[in-house]
């Protein structure tokens, strides 16, 4: 017996001996790993990022300065541990040049000391826990997508002001995310004169809301709400069933109603009002060709995940261009990384500041029903903004990071 | 002989490439949570569904002091196993007062509960964020535990000290006792034996050394999520333990290895890599139910008995 289990395990060992990665050479193709979801909850997001990403690369023919791009995606599974094995395999067996995409904040968190100590030059796309370019910053990386409370600080702001209501109640869902998209909310609504008066945080994977709708303070002005994906798909119809559409208005986070959920709603959806860094219905040729192209390609309404992965592509081509294609000196081009400035992209401009965080617009959006499709129609911009908002970055990093407790609810 | 599988697995660092070595130092790691897993479930017949949450404590053991107060190797490790150890001495209070699917059923109950804590005390755990920049041991070696090939060692150090004591259990008359009481509990009791006390301090040895695995895990990862002690976890330790050859020791080990590997270097060839791992699971329980090692062990013996009716 004990012969065969020698056997088994001299087989696995020779297995292993076969290498996978291809030879190499300091002229050969530029590659570029792209970690993102592809199965488990979040694949359809993650298929949303690699298309974005893939539709660009395409565009430009894989060819960057006159190099071969070769593009490697792999699957994080959802999983932290999953995706920091799969970043030792695009970096120590596929000599990747630069990663891209990262869906999850906890992967982003798990990634983040092992791309510094990798020296690997990382392009956070999507992931926008806001630490990652602020109190806990990675040198090696820089952030195209955004930070979770980005539109919000604007947001709670046009929510006082413009839409003059006074109380709020939040809704989000039990995790950073959530934490930070209310955390930026409150600071603003708040200081702007406005009264966060209940805030509820149902726990990730929550399909049922009627216990939490039952809670909901009924004498406020609307309710704020923060879903992704698989709750954002229950979220809308719940609430309207709860009777309480005709009466609170809803608000939110951006990926309460961002493209990814929207074919699956029905009217339930109608009137909402969110910010995000993006709507596919930004009346711009850029944006308009982007969506028509994406359309005609994979069939579907571009999300934000696929403008993020997309505008994350062409970023990485911009600083490969600035050096001439010599990726192999990482140190320029982590520089020219970092001073990359997108003026046309699908969301508009785009840069970094000083962080390694987006300056960008954010769309304040309204969901309209327009030839039976349901779309974010764009009903005000507030140009360049920064993860900082008005606040001077120094001071903004005193406050702890937004978390359950923070800013305290001092109104409930 | 297994000397050679030892030889092969000491000398694998030079031929194999680095990321190579990650999965066989993964597989290693795992390997141990799987052998704590057999301890139960192969040798005392109770399958547990929340075997996750002892790795997860050893992790977050060591996550929490290494992160926080700078705590070296052996005082996380002391830390790691004997939260494992005192958490398991709770739960099999709670546990062990069912077998067969409600043992299952409290098992996966109060795995939920440490996952629950992991994912909601967020001032100590950093809830779902988890906790990163985790710090490799210094043992004060010469080789530097942040390279991969002195990790592996380690790793594998870890491996070979938890093989040889789950083995001497094993094969000790109390180890023995747990294989009786799997085959038959009443005719144990009959006997004399204290069956709960035997069962019991077996529930024990494996959160143990489960808690043992998790502190190389965090050391291993650099980092410590919720998602390290969810049910996923626990099944996929289940199943590694199936595919193996449960009450086998060695079997769970390198179903251990199959998973890994098969895990990490399928996905890179397609997306669908889930349903090729579902038709391994699938053909093992339909072909070889014992298990790949008790596929191969009872084999000779259905020759010997064939050639003995031949004979007759």
């Amino acid at each position: 017996m004990s012969k065969q289990i020698a056997a088994i395990f001299g087989l696995l060992v020779l297995a292993l001996t076969a290498d996978l990665g291809p030879a190499w050479s300091q002229q050969g193709p530029i590659r570029v790993g792209f970690l993102t979801q592809m199965t488990g909850g979040g694949a359809a997001v993650g298929k949303d990022m690699s298309n974005g990403f893939m539709m660009y690369i395409e565009e430009i023919g894989h060819q960057i300065a006159g190099r071969k791009v070769e593009v490697i995606i792999e699957d994080t599974q959802g999983d932290p541990a999953a995706a920091l094995t799969k970043l030792r395999k695009l970096v120590e067996s596929d000599n990747v040049h630069a990663v891209a995409g990262i869906f999850l904040a906890n992967e982003g968190y798990a990634l983040a000391p092992k791309v510094d100590e990798y020296r690997i030059p990382t392009i956070w796309a999507v992931v926008s826990a806001d630490d990652l370019t602020q109190r806990k910053p990675v040198k090696w990386a820089v952030r195209t997508g955004w930070t979770s409370s980005q539109p919000n600080h604007p947001f709670g702001e046009y929510v006082a002001k413009t839409l003059g209501y006074k109380k709020i109640v939040t809704i989000a869902m039990d995790y950073a995310f959530g934490w930070e998209q209310v955390g930026g909310f409150q600071r603003t609504f708040e200081e702007t004169g406005g009264q966060i008066v209940q805030k509820l945080w149902p726990p990730l994977g929550t399909t049922d809301f009627g216990p939490f709708l039952a809670q909901i303070k009924r004498d406020a002005d609307a309710v704020f709400a923060v879903m992704v994906a698989a709750s954002a798909l229950r979220f809308p119809k719940q609430y309207q069933d709860a009777g309480l559409k005709a009466r609170l208005p809803l608000i939110g986070g951006g990926t309460t109603f961002d493209e990814f959920v929207l074919p699956s709603l029905g009217d339930e959806a109608i009137g909402a009002i969110t910010p995000l860094i993006y709507s596919a219905a930004i009346d711009t040729p850029v944006n308009k060709r982007f969506v028509k192209e994406y359309r005609t390609k994979y069939g579907k309404v571009p999300s934000y995940y696929s403008e993020a992965s997309y505008t994350a592509a062409r970023w990485i081509n911009e600083a490969i261009k600035a050096v001439k294609g010599n990726v192999e000196n990482k140190d320029m081009f982590l520089a020219a990384l970092r001073k990359v400035e997108v003026t046309d992209a699908p969301r508009g401009p785009v840069k970094l500041d000083g962080h390694g965080g987006p300056i960008q617009n954010i769309y304040v959006r309204k969901v309209e029903k327009k030839e039976g499709e349901l779309w974010n129609t764009v009903i005000h911009t507030f140009p360049s903004v920064s993860q900082f908002w008005k606040y001077k970055p120094e001071e903004y990093l005193k406050q702890p990071v937004y978390d359950r407790n923070y800013p305290p609810c001092k109104h409930c | 002989m297994a000397i050679i599988a030892l030889l092969l697995l000491i000398a694998a660092p030079p031929f194999v490439s680095s990321f190579l070595l990650t999965l066989l130092t993964q597989a290693l790691i795992y390997a141990i949570l799987a052998m704590s897993l057999d301890i139960i479930l192969g040798y005392t017949g109770l399958a547990s569904l929340g075997h996750a949450a002892y790795f997860g404590l050893g992790a977050y053991s060591v996550g929490i002091l290494a992160t926080r107060y700078g705590a070296g190797f052996g005082m996380a490790l002391a830390a790691g196993v004997l939260l494992a150890v005192l958490v398991a001495a709770i739960f099999g209070l709670v546990a062990l007062r069912a077998t067969g699917v409600y043992f299952l059923m409290i098992t996966l109950a109060l795995g939920m509960v440490v996952w629950g804590l992991a994912h909601r005390w967020v001032t100590m755990t950093q809830g779902d964020n988890g906790i990163s920049a985790i710090p490799r041991p210094d043992l004060g070696l010469p080789w530097s535990l942040s390279l991969s090939t002195p990790f592996y060692y380690f790793a594998l150090a870890g491996f070979l000290i938890a093989f040889s004591i789950l083995r001497m259990i094993v094969r000790s008359p109390f180890g023995q006792t747990l294989v009786g009481i799997r085959e038959s509990e009443s005719r144990m009791r009959t006997l004399g034996y204290h069956v709960w006390l035997h069962k019991y301090i077996g529930f024990i040895i494996a959160g143990g050394f489960g808690g043992f695995a998790g502190v190389l895990w965090a050391y291993y990862n650099g980092f410590v999520s919720p998602v390290d002690l969810q049910l996923a976890t626990s099944v996929e330790v289940l199943l590694m333990v199936a595919l193996g050859g449960r009450g086998t020791l060695i079997g769970p080990a390198l179903g251990a290895g199959i998973i890994v590997l098969l895990k990490n270097l399928v996905s890179v060839y397609t997306h669908r890599w889930l349903l090729i791992l579902g038709a391994v699971y699938i053909l093992t329980i339909v072909y070889a139910p014992e298990g790949i090692l008790g596929a191969i062990k009872r084999r000779p013996k259905e020759a010997k008995s064939r050639a003995v009716e031949a004979h007759a």
